[in-house]
């Protein structure tokens, strides 16, 4: 490919696909020449099954929640819930403890 | 060539907003993963990562100041989604926002469907500026009082209070999905919507959550001989019984409701023949159709693939009426972005009000605009560098070449990182909402540029 070209116009580019191999098939080469194990049909169903199924998949819900927890241990813990309520009385709504505030976005900042 | 691109020949865009933290640092929640204004333009609605919805309501122009749009500020912003686990398949759900659609307004609230990959929820949003005071058993603070010392009766007034904007679920239409959802779509009917995921499309009532019919299934027998999934799906505009998905394979098809209760079959297909002999591995993959979207009068699809978008007429199957070369450079790098998993980046693309232009963006925070009728396009950029008020953006140009001119930007300098993936454009005038990937920018185009040229 020539290393003197300038920001080419639509109509160029289609002279230059035409006279030398498509800069697609160049890539294509490349790709193939550092993997060749590459599967010959391109884009065939392996690739779009793993597209269905996206996202690691875990053992269990408890694989889960341990990775989480891993997750969040760089997070700053959350504040410790006030002391619960038991017996005494029928708590009122004013009682119960605030639903945990959610991070906001930092958009709407 | 250059004198085209500096000409007045198309809008002039400036800055007007940026929202969102400036820190290097992006928190994976505070990536954004849709914008949406909704059907009068004045309110713009953004969903990220972290399953959070924020509303951004456009201030109603000052008498001050004619010339100036009004400045879209927080109207609202709530959790939409949480992250759930799936237990039968030991799979994430992620909350991750992915598609949010305004419903058109009926009554003083204002409702919205988002989307995750596996629940789609209705959402009202309403305002209150008044609230009940007087109660005869209540303090103001709620707490209730002594009984033995009420000894008189008086009726509850509603007194003004500081606006409350509230955002409560109405429905939430789960275990709909095997797959996950990448598409909603209102109906013109204002009765239903559609959801998609990557093999079936499903019908909804707006009302009824317990019940959903399936009205697109492309889901083969046997898995392995899965070839195609559907990438996008939305509902004509104006005709109920019309909608179209676009598929991974770089094909549009339209469906009819009223055909039959399953619209497998298509009604139209659209696809553009390719030429055999530039068949690479990467063909497929670069012609899967990122969005697809009917323009506002009903009467041409636009769909963007990895390099290109296309707009078809809707009474033309065999070719695209229109095609405009996004990023044409990138095709000499597709092996590193192959690689970098870039490739599967799916870009939308949005129509201006009128049809007349229409944008979409690309990597290093530029975005595209292709003007269709004088055929002249742009490249911009967001970037918190341009951001004086009114500041009139220049357009940016990328060079695969060596020789770089002057305020230039070589392929290889591209950063992919930088991606701008969700854009949107107010229904009714020229103003774009541009999402990078944690920041959202406003701009609006140069007013009273017959004035002014």
């Amino acid at each position: 490919m020539s290393g003197e070209e300038e920001s080419m116009s639509v109509e160029e580019q289609q002279e230059v696909h035409d006279t030398v191999v498509s800069p697609e098939k160049v890539e294509e080469a490349k790709l193939k020449a550092r993997y060749p194990g590459l599967g010959a049909k391109p884009g065939g169903s392996d690739f779009l099954r793993k597209r269905l199924q996206k996202g690691p998949k875990y053992f269990d819900s408890g694989d889960y929640n341990m990775a989480k927890a891993k997750m969040k241990k760089s997070l700053p813990l959350a504040p410790v819930e006030k002391t619960e309520i038991t017996g005494g009385h029928i708590p009122t709504p004013q009682d119960l403890p605030q639903r945990k505030t959610v991070l906001a976005s930092k958009l709407a900042g | 060539m250059a004198e085209a691109d500096d000409e007045n020949s198309g809008m002039e865009w400036c800055f007007s907003q940026v929202k969102g933290a400036i820190d290097d640092e992006v928190a994976e929640a505070d990536i954004i993963s849709t914008v949406e204004f909704n059907c009068t333009g004045d309110l713009l609605a953004t969903g990220d990562k972290g399953g959070r919805i924020v509303i951004f309501q456009q201030e109603p122009e000052s008498k001050n100041q004619p010339q100036c749009r009004g400045e879209y500020n927080v109207y609202s912003t709530f959790q939409s989604h949480e992250p759930e686990f799936d237990y039968l398949k030991s799979l994430e759900i992620e909350e991750k926002i992915n598609k949010i659609r305004w419903l058109p307004q009926k009554n003083a609230a204002h409702y919205l469907l988002s989307t995750n990959d596996k629940t789609i929820k209705l959402w009202k949003i309403s305002e209150r500026d008044k609230r009940p005071e007087g109660y005869n058993l209540k303090e103001e603070d709620g707490r209730y009082k002594d009984f033995t010392t009420i000894d008189s009766l008086q009726v509850p007034v509603f007194k003004p209070m500081d606006l409350m904007v509230e955002a409560s679920p109405r429905r939430v239409f789960a275990n709909a999905h095997t797959y996950h959802i990448n598409s909603i779509s209102v109906n013109s009917d204002n009765e239903t919507y559609l959801s998609a995921d990557d093999l079936r499309i499903n019908l909804w009532h707006q009302e009824i959550t317990d019940q959903s019919f399936n009205i697109v299934d492309i889901k083969p027998a046997n898995m392995e001989d899965l070839t195609e999934v559907i990438t996008a799906a939305e509902f004509h505009p104006n005709q109920c019984q019309t909608l179209l998905y676009s598929s991974s394979k770089g094909i549009i098809r339209l469906c009819d409701l009223r055909a039959a209760a399953l619209c497998d079959q298509h009604v139209k297909l659209f696809e553009e023949p390719e030429d055999p002999n530039s068949r690479s591995f990467f063909s497929e993959i670069i012609s899967s159709i990122a969005d697809v979207k009917f323009s506002h009068n009903g009467r041409y699809i636009m769909t963007r693939d990895y390099l290109s978008v296309k707009i078809w007429d809707i009474n033309m199957e065999t070719r695209p009426i229109e095609t405009y070369q996004v990023n044409e450079y990138l095709r000499s790098k597709l092996c590193s972005l192959y690689e970098n998993d870039c490739i599967f980046d799916k870009f939308e693309c949005c129509w201006s009000g009128d049809d007349s232009v229409v944008m979409t963006g690309s990597y290093n925070n530029f975005f595209r605009m292709f003007d269709r009728g004088c055929r002249h396009d742009v490249t911009l950029e967001a970037s918190r560098e341009h951001c004086k008020p009114q500041s009139v953006l220049k357009p940016r140009r990328v060079t695969t070449g060596g020789k770089r001119k002057k305020d230039e930007i070589s392929v290889d300098s591209l950063d992919f990182n930088r991606k701008i993936l969700h854009t949107a454009w107010h229904p009714l005038d020229n103003i774009i909402a541009v999402a990078t990937t944690n920041n959202l920018f406003i701009f609006q185009d140069k007013l009273n540029q017959q004035l002014t040229n």
